[in-house]
């Protein structure tokens, strides 16, 4: 039966990927993820957990191993945060281009320089179009909740692709809180062994990943964007399963309180809960607020977006990353183009916050509401702002 | 809800106290959360480390500001940093000292109820060494009233394996002789 | 009608471009790359079996006699054969 626990996020983030019965674990521990390779390697030299943990001596090792792993059949899990992302870019867009699930937890944390070792999304969105399904937890519960769903979701022979559990470096990695945590019983009846769609054994021949020549390298790359595409109605599948199951509801945009709404908010990770207590104060005076949460980033919920915003005047897209030299942050420049066609649209206003470990607090959220509340008659005057970036 | 801020230094197991703390309320079906000042892990630096508690699923995730409770583990501290910042009027700021509340109202210039327990005496007496943690944990137990003793036995057990017992004793004796002014 | 060298359209592409007939590749003749071909003089050849340890496409196979001899339909006449038999057993000659 699911128990309700107190634990450290990271660390119930291990416990519930070792629960999903992985057959090969390759990591190396960087902050803020350090944690969750560092108790699995425990769980695993204790004989709790029948699994290869491979301690590599890179990020570029550890998930090459992993590719190897799943390409001979394995369940595969690992974990890695910010520049750790990036030394194993090399094979991040391999992995789904030769469709192999595996399921990597992100603790999410800012790209150096300069170095910094806090909170932000800079990592993730360097590989948010290298083909992984992404997902974000806004906090202990759903982080739980979605290295299970993630495994069932990546392994599907409709999808066979890897997915990205994205966290919060600190504000949820390093949180102890009460959390419920499924038993072994109950993960496994959800989540049966991997079928693999093929193997490279000796028995069985195929070949993977194949060199794609310009007369079939297009056509690959069209096949694979499909693929993630259509992984969105497979993971409605799972998350209805896992609400008929565990009763925790997940759609790809979460809302609040944005019926009627003026005003809305879209954020995506952790800052959801922290804003929507804001939304509920100005609710008090009388503001109508709402708020929505992104949790499914890859395949990007444009349905979802356009039924989601529909009737707001405003809608703040909140980013946790500056897409530098770009147009607009990574997040709003997609939730522009995907309102771009639509007829009647809200005015968009593009926050930046919270970026290298930045406090964002209620106080913020509701300053952001109010200051966006006339963007419609006043546009501001850059697509985006950093928000509380001190300047002369 | 009840919002606590810790300082220590690191080390000195103000990372531990608030897990524990958050576990101890966990384990009565409360809702908590405990989490250190983010960042690297400095032997010796001040550091602080937050509880947050309460009845229902706690939303908010960004910093504590205006703790109801501050507790400082090292005595040290209070005239080297302002341990007393944000803390409300109506808080207490419950200290590992020697000194009278007169005393630490002097140093931190905080107004409001201070609570003292020589939690640093107490460890050496029954664990060795000077490590206050579990020790301030039973004090803040007792000053707060809101999480019982008793809850805190399993979480302290389950961190401490075969010392557990020796931690469990500092910490009901804090939790006797802390001085609530 | 002849096999399709590759798949017309991405609909008829194996996921992740797996290729499930064994030793496809075989079925790539690239002798055609062909300028010069190694020509084997058994008179000189001592059996050491260094052609075949180095020829990189792996086309020179040993006979019941235990001298070499190189697949044409494959050699690319890269001529590196040639150029590690030291006995001097082997000739590139304009193919």
């Amino acid at each position: 039966m699911s128990k309700r626990i107190g634990m450290e996020i990271a660390l119930a983030a291990a416990e519930v990927a070792a629960l999903c019965r992985p057959d090969v674990i390759a990591a190396y521990p960087i902050t803020p993820n350090t944690h969750i390779p560092e108790h699995l390697a425990e769980i695993v030299a204790e004989g709790h957990l029948d699994c290869e943990y491979l301690p590599v001596e890179s990020e570029h090792s550890a998930l090459s191993a992993c590719a190897g792993a799943s390409a001979v059949g394995a369940r595969v899990f690992t974990a890695t945060s910010s520049q750790g992302l990036l030394y194993m870019g090399e094979i991040v867009p391999i992995i789904p281009a030769m469709r192999l699930p595996i399921v990597m937890a992100l603790g999410n944390r800012a790209l150096s320089g300069p170095i910094n070792i806090w909170n932000d999304h800079s990592d993730v969105m360097a590989v948010r179009d290298m083909g992984w399904i992404c997902l974000f937890a806004a906090n202990g519960q759903e982080t739980i909740d979605m290295i299970v769903q993630a495994f069932k979701i990546g392994e599907d022979h409709r999808v066979m692709l890897p997915v990205l559990v994205n966290l919060d470096g600190f504000q949820l990695t390093h949180v102890v809180e009460s959390m419920i945590m499924p038993d072994q019983e109950e993960v496994d009846k959800f989540l049966p062994p991997r079928k693999p769609y093929a193997t490279v054994h000796p028995d069985n021949v195929v070949s993977m990943g194949t060199l794609g020549l310009p007369e079939i390298y297009t056509e690959a790359k069209k096949a694979e964007d499909e693929a993630l595409i259509n992984s969105k109605k497979v993971i409605l599948e799972v998350w209805k399963e896992w609400e008929k199951t565990f009763g925790r509801k997940y759609e790809p945009i979460e809302s609040y309180k944005t019926k009627d709404a003026d005003v809305i908010m879209l954020t995506v990770g952790s800052m959801y809960e922290t804003a929507a207590i804001a939304v509920d104060q100005l609710h008090k005076e009388g503001f109508k607020a709402g708020l929505l949460n992104m949790k499914l980033f890859r395949p990007f919920p444009a349905d979802e977006l356009k039924a989601a915003v529909k009737g707001a005047r405003v809608l703040i897209v909140t980013d946790r990353a500056v897409m530098c030299g770009g147009a607009q942050a990574p997040v709003c420049a997609e939730v522009k183009s995907v309102l771009y066609d639509e007829p009647v649209r809200p005015a968009i206003v593009n926050e930046i916050i919270g970026l290298g470990g930045r406090d964002v607090r209620v106080d913020d959220f509701i300053k952001m509401f109010k200051k966006a509340a006339t963007a419609d008659k006043v546009k501001p005057e850059r697509a985006y702002e950093i928000y509380g970036v001190r300047s002369s | 809800m009840i919002e606590v801020r810790w300082h220590g230094r690191g080390g000195q197991g103000a990372v531990t106290s608030v897990e524990l703390f958050a576990l101890a309320a966990i384990e009565e079906g409360k809702y908590a959360q405990g989490f250190p000042s983010f960042g690297p892990e400095r032997r010796g630096a001040p550091v602080a480390a937050f509880n947050r508690i309460d009845d229902h699923h706690i939303k908010v995730r960004s910093g504590v500001y205006t703790p109801d409770i501050v507790v400082v583990l090292d005595e040290s501290l209070i005239g080297l940093v302002n341990v007393a910042d944000g803390l409300k009027p109506e808080g207490i700021l419950l200290v590992n000292t020697a000194k009278s509340a007169k005393e630490v109202a002097e140093i931190t210039k905080f107004k409001g109820k201070i609570a003292t327990v020589d939690a640093t005496s107490i460890a050496w007496k029954e664990l060795g060494v000077p490590i206050t943690n579990t020790t301030m944990l039973g004090a803040l137990l007792k000053v707060l009233g809101k999480v019982k003793l008793d809850s805190a036995k399993g979480p302290v057990e389950h961190r401490f394996g075969r010392i557990a017992g020796k931690n469990l004793t500092a910490m009901k004796r804090a939790y006797d002789e802390v001085k609530i002014n | 009608m002849a096999e399709k060298k590759w798949p017309e359209t991405w609909q008829e592409i194996n996921p992740g471009l797996m290729v499930f007939k064994p030793a496809s590749a075989r079925s790539y003749l690239t002798g055609g790359w062909r300028a010069q071909k190694p020509i084997l003089d058994n008179t000189k050849c001592i059996k050491c079996g260094v052609c075949y340890l180095f020829c990189p496409e792996g086309c020179i196979t040993e006979d019941a006699e235990g001298y070499f001899m190189a697949d044409l339909n494959y050699c690319k006449g890269c001529g590196i054969c040639y150029h590690e038999c030291w006995p001097r057993a082997i000739k590139m000659v304009e193919d």
